[in-house]
């Protein structure tokens, strides 16, 4: 798509945030560039189990992710946990692809790998620094979300999807869950399904189901819980 | 019927069999005898009620017959007859009929069936204990030949029988079918085959199909033909009521067919799609001032409820059955004799099949009823009246077969007793869809199969077949054929809601099941029609969806999502030769004759070699309207890249429709200026389409079911929605990133082949353009055409198809706005 992409930009517990349509989460005050759930080589896991998914998803994911870097140049990189799928996803991954990766890392001044359920221990090989939470600006990033109020929090684990009904048709489309205190950052890697945000699971984040900032194909679009509604089933996309 | 003196071959049990009925042998089945006698694979073509099936087993009971004469009740058990048919109805409704000569010529034979239905443990005793004539579906079959010493169970089989064959060959069950008869021909070289049907429109291609081929020269099973029977009687309706414009409710005819039906000893009211059988089933009995037994049969009903209708019919309690082509097919349910088409027929194959459902006998001519609901299928069914008389039959083109069933049949061949490739590949293209497969295709479908056929190459170690050192294939684990055995078969169903009604919604019981995409448009307290029934809509719980009884009179009527089969492309070119001949028009009931003259006054008359387009301002828009007469899924292709193509000229166009013969494109610029010669250049079916069919749902969902038949996705089976928030995968994300990086890939090649015959009929859709190049007429109008209002009507009726993705999106978030800026 050649379409020019939309920025929004929001306040999130009172620091400046601007939510990208291609899912990324940028600080403006401290130059950096927050994405979340990459699962590196999901594709290649069911592989294993004899689903021969198309083994590209690491490279869709990669290019995406290096288009959102030169598009805002951060100082900063946080990967938000569960970047590689498993523990040995780094083993299958193709090494042009491997390649790909660690350049992407250098040319970021500071990158961190935020440790996630399924790669509490991400390979060292690519660079970067490893941390289980990140503390920027008195924003706190972590890669599962705290249950209760966690005023300042940015996580990522659920997915988060919103079902918006239109007349007669609806849309699914990921998105950034968020009250304007906290914020669930929608998975980026491109084999990644989603979880409603009218799921408990965010209620017991929120509260109640909490506000999405949809990404559509150029914009982000607010969207209130009241107009969101749940799946019928809890298959995910 | 003149008696024909048995010929030799008929041996004298048979002949005495055929007399103490008061028959005689007819012509066409002693010539299957005489086909069968002679080596030969032979198709049968005859009418309904002309004796068939007999005509199909004759030569095994003969053959049977004479075997088990001899050594008396140990005789060695073997596989000599195969039957197979699309529906497991029909194998069961066969089985039963033929068990009649059988026994009264006192015949030791084991005749059984196995479909889905059957046990496990009759499965095992039917392999082990193998019945004399088995009969089954082609998945059935599919199954057999993906388990281990397949090979000694087909051993010894003579001969295989293929009913309703022009239903399964054009289909991707029917590549399936071949592929499977191919490996069969390997085990058992010399068995015959015989093909059945009572309407074939490619002769000549199905004789071909059913043969095995030779990499030399084109094979064809000799054909032989009944006798024709009587003509059918085919009437239009010409209703006291004023025909509509537009809609396919048909309201206005059905109290003259309800006149008919209390005339008629039982009809059968066939409609085109389910809910028009739920309309059409409530609106008789609005007048069924009699009370007459009137019941309704379609597809989504349960099968409980259908067996019911079924058993009542066969029993000939009821008056009329309300039905979909669930009906379609040969099964012999009852005594009847008056078969009505409501809504145009879309071809005339399948008009003449449905009048075979009358009167089962020859001499007697059957009787149909065409009642057109707008005027638009006046001229539709008026062309189908004349195919029909002159017996001029319609149908799919047999194509060449599709990659993701050869996939699925490689994958079984590698999880029985394995394979050698370069045997596989003469094999395969001994299957006539296959005839033509180069090795280099069959190697890259080969490698899909192992390996998912990726140019990253991945999956190496995590193969699913794998190469023996005597070069014979094999699944890589046992595991791996087990899950390949779960998702055997080419249905790929759309996801199906259960409907469970209950008093106080908690329990109830299941009234069948509806398409989810139905029940996505529905909110709690909207009101539907389902099973005859006015239903509301309380929620969705897992996979069902929930219903109460409802008392309303005007119930939201589930939308016509448009025929389900596309006007053929026979039939269009019949009535775009009728609408441009006024001395045809005089065939037509007034109302649509005077509706073309107007036509003709205030615009011009579509001609049959061209395209009409017609621009005209109407409510502050400005429309163009064209009349391809393509069919609604050519044309949703056309609107969708016209719409583009206007896009990109900066027209702004805002949205389009499309019904069976015409286009509506609005704007909110002039059109008329527009060099038409240029907006309708086939080079539209290049960039444009293929920019379209990047973001497609329709190719997405075509892609999908690819994916499923080529073992890439697994089926989804009931219980497994829940075990997971991750169950299945999404093969939207898979089309992407497959797209993005290897757009050639075989997966993509088959979704391609599939939109094009299929949901997106771009063959049909490139053919007209090509047709009508150079060929454009433009006439700039003051005001809507007489012609144009069907299709105007459309508008606000039927999804306007465009960008709807993020107009949806930005229409929420404006809510959001409108909210935020209120002050209070």
């Amino acid at each position: 798509m050649t379409d020019a992409l939309t920025d929004h930009a929001f306040s999130l517990a009172g620091a400046r945030a601007i939510a990208d349509p291609d899912g990324v989460l940028i600080l403006p005050d401290s130059d950096t560039l927050i994405v979340s759930d990459l699962h590196f080589e999901k594709g290649s896991s069911f592989g294993m189990g004899g689903q021969m998914l198309p083994p590209y998803d690491t490279r869709t994911t990669l290019r995406r992710l290096a288009d959102a870097i030169s598009r805002h140049r951060p100082q900063s990189l946080i990967a938000l946990g569960d970047s590689f799928h498993d523990r040995l996803a780094d083993r299958r991954m193709d090494g042009a692809d491997a390649e790909r990766l660690a350049d992407l890392v250098a040319s970021v001044s500071r990158w961190v790998w935020i440790e996630g359920n399924h790669d509490p221990a991400p390979p060292p090989q690519f660079g970067g620094e490893v941390r289980h939470t990140l503390e920027i600006n008195g924003l706190v990033l972590r890669h599962e979300p705290t249950e209760g109020a966690a005023p300042g929090e940015i996580a990522g684990h659920l997915h988060p999807c919103a079902k918006v009904r239109g007349q007669g048709r609806s849309v699914r489309a990921r998105c950034f869950a968020t009250d304007g205190q906290r914020l669930i950052m929608p998975a980026f890697g491109a084999y990644t399904g989603g979880l409603n945000i009218c799921d408990p699971a965010f209620a017991r984040c929120f509260g109640a189901t909490p506000g999405a900032l949809v990404m559509g194909r150029a914009r982000v679009y607010p969207v209130a819980a009241k107009s969101c509604v749940p799946d019928r089933y809890a298959s995910a996309s | 019927m003149p008696p024909v003196t048995a010929p030799a071959c008929l041996p004298p049990q048979f002949v005495d069999w055929f007399a103490t009925r008061g028959w005689a042998a007819r012509p066409h089945q002693l010539e299957m005898i005489a086909a069968a006698e002679a080596g030969e694979d032979a198709l049968l073509i005859a009418p309904t009620g002309g004796g068939k099936t007999l005509g199909g087993f004759l030569p095994s009971l003969i053959d049977l017959a004479t075997t088990t004469l001899e050594p008396g009740r140990n005789r060695p058990h073997a596989l000599h007859t195969l039957y197979i048919s699309p529906l497991k109805a029909l194998s069961v409704d066969v089985a039963r009929n033929l068990m009649m000569p059988v026994e009264e010529m006192g015949l030791d034979l084991r005749i059984e069936t196995r479909t889905g239905d059957t046990s496990a443990s009759k499965r095992q005793r039917q392999r082990a204990h193998p019945p004399d004539i088995l009969l089954t579906t082609p998945e059935q079959l599919a199954l057999f030949c993906a388990t281990a010493n397949a090979e000694a169970f087909f051993r010894d089989l003579k001969r295989i029988i293929i009913d309703e064959i022009h239903a399964i060959a054009p289909q991707k069950r029917g590549d399936l079918l071949s592929l499977d008869l191919a490996t069969i021909r390997q085990w058992a070289p010399q068995a015959r085959r015989a093909g059945l049907s009572a309407t074939v429109a490619d002769e000549g291609g199905l004789a071909r199909w059913l043969v095995a081929q030779s990499p030399d020269e084109d094979r064809f099973a000799r054909i032989v033909r009944g006798s024709a029977g009587a003509r059918p009687e085919v009437e239009i309706l010409d209703p006291s009521d004023r025909i509509p414009w537009a809609g396919h409710s048909g309201r206005h005819a059905l109290a003259d067919v309800y006149e008919r039906i209390k005339g008629a000893k039982m009809a059968l009211v066939f409609v085109n799609t389910r809910s028009q059988a739920e309309l059409t089933f409530q609106e008789l009995w609005a007048h069924n001032s009699d009370n007459l037994p009137i019941a309704l049969h379609h597809g989504s009903l349960s099968p409980e409820q259908r067996r019911k209708v079924e058993k009542a019919m066969a029993e000939g309690r009821l008056k009329a059955v309300v039905c979909t082509s669930t009906l379609d097919l040969g099964i012999d349910w009852g005594d009847v004799d008056l078969v009505v088409q409501m809504g145009a027929p879309k071809g005339s194959s399948r008009l003449i099949q449905r009048l075979g459902r009358s009167n089962h006998r020859l001499d007697a001519p059957s009787k149909a009823l065409l009642a057109p609901t707008n005027r638009f299928e006046h001229l539709e069914c008026q062309a189908a009246r004349e195919a029909v008389a002159e017996n001029a039959l319609d149908g799919e083109p047999l194509g060449a077969g599709a990659f993701d069933v050869l996939a699925q049949h490689i994958m079984g061949r590698g999880c029985g007793d394995g394979f050698i490739a370069d045997a596989l590949f003469d094999e395969v293209r001994s299957a006539t869809p296959y005839a033509h497969l180069d090795r280099e295709t069959f190697d890259r479908v080969l490698d899909f199969t192992a390996t998912g056929g990726y140019a990253l190459n991945t999956y190496e170690r995590f193969r699913r077949l794998v190469q023996r050192k005597d070069g014979r294939w094999l699944a890589r684990t046992p595991q791996i054929a087990q899950r390949y055995r779960m998702n055997v078969g080419t249905i790929v169903e759309a996801p199906m809601l259960d409907v469970v009604v209950s008093a106080r919604g908690r329990g109830g019981h299941r009234l069948g099941q509806i398409e989810e995409w139905f029940v996505e448009q529905l909110t709690p307290g909207d009101t539907f029609i389902f099973a005859g029934q006015v239903l509301r809509f309380v929620g969705i719980e897992e996979m069902s969806a929930r219903v109460v009884r409802a008392a309303d009179a005007d119930p939201k009527i589930p939308s016509y999502q448009g025929g389900k089969f596309p006007l053929s492309t026979y039939l269009a070119a019949r009535v775009r030769e009728l609408v441009q001949t006024p001395d045809q028009w005089d065939s037509l009931p007034d109302q649509v004759g005077d509706w073309l003259r107007l036509q003709a006054a205030r615009s011009r008359l579509p001609a049959a070699d061209g395209l009409l387009v017609e621009t005209f301002p109407r409510a502050a828009r400005y429309h163009l309207v064209c009349y391809p007469f393509e069919g609604r899924l050519a044309h949703q292709t056309l609107g969708m890249l016209l719409t583009r193509r206007l896009e990109r000229l900066g027209l702004r166009p805002m949205g389009f429709v499309a019904n069976e013969y015409a286009v509506s494109v609005w704007g909110l610029r002039d059109l008329s200026g527009l060099d038409f010669d240029a907006l309708f250049d086939e080079d539209m079916m290049g960039d444009d389409l293929d920019a379209w069919l990047a973001e497609s749902q329709l190719m997405k969902r075509t892609f999908r079911n690819c994916a499923v038949i080529a073992g890439l996705i697994e089926r989804r089976f009931p219980g497994q929605e829940k075990t997971g928030r991750q169950v299945t995968f999404s093969t939207d994300l898979i089309y992407d990133v497959l797209r993005e990086h290897e757009p050639d890939h075989i997966l993509l090649r088959a979704a391609w082949q599939d939109a094009a015959a299929g949901l997106l009929d771009i063959r049909r859709l490139g053919e007209a353009l090509s047709r009508i190049r150079g060929r454009v007429t433009h006439v700039p109008l003051d005001r809507i055409s007489p012609l144009a209002v069907p299709v105007m009507l459309e508008i606000g009726k039927e999804p306007v198809y465009g960008e709807g993705h993020d107009s949806i999106l930005e229409d929420a978030a404006e809510d959001l706005i409108a909210e935020a800026v209120r002050l209070d």
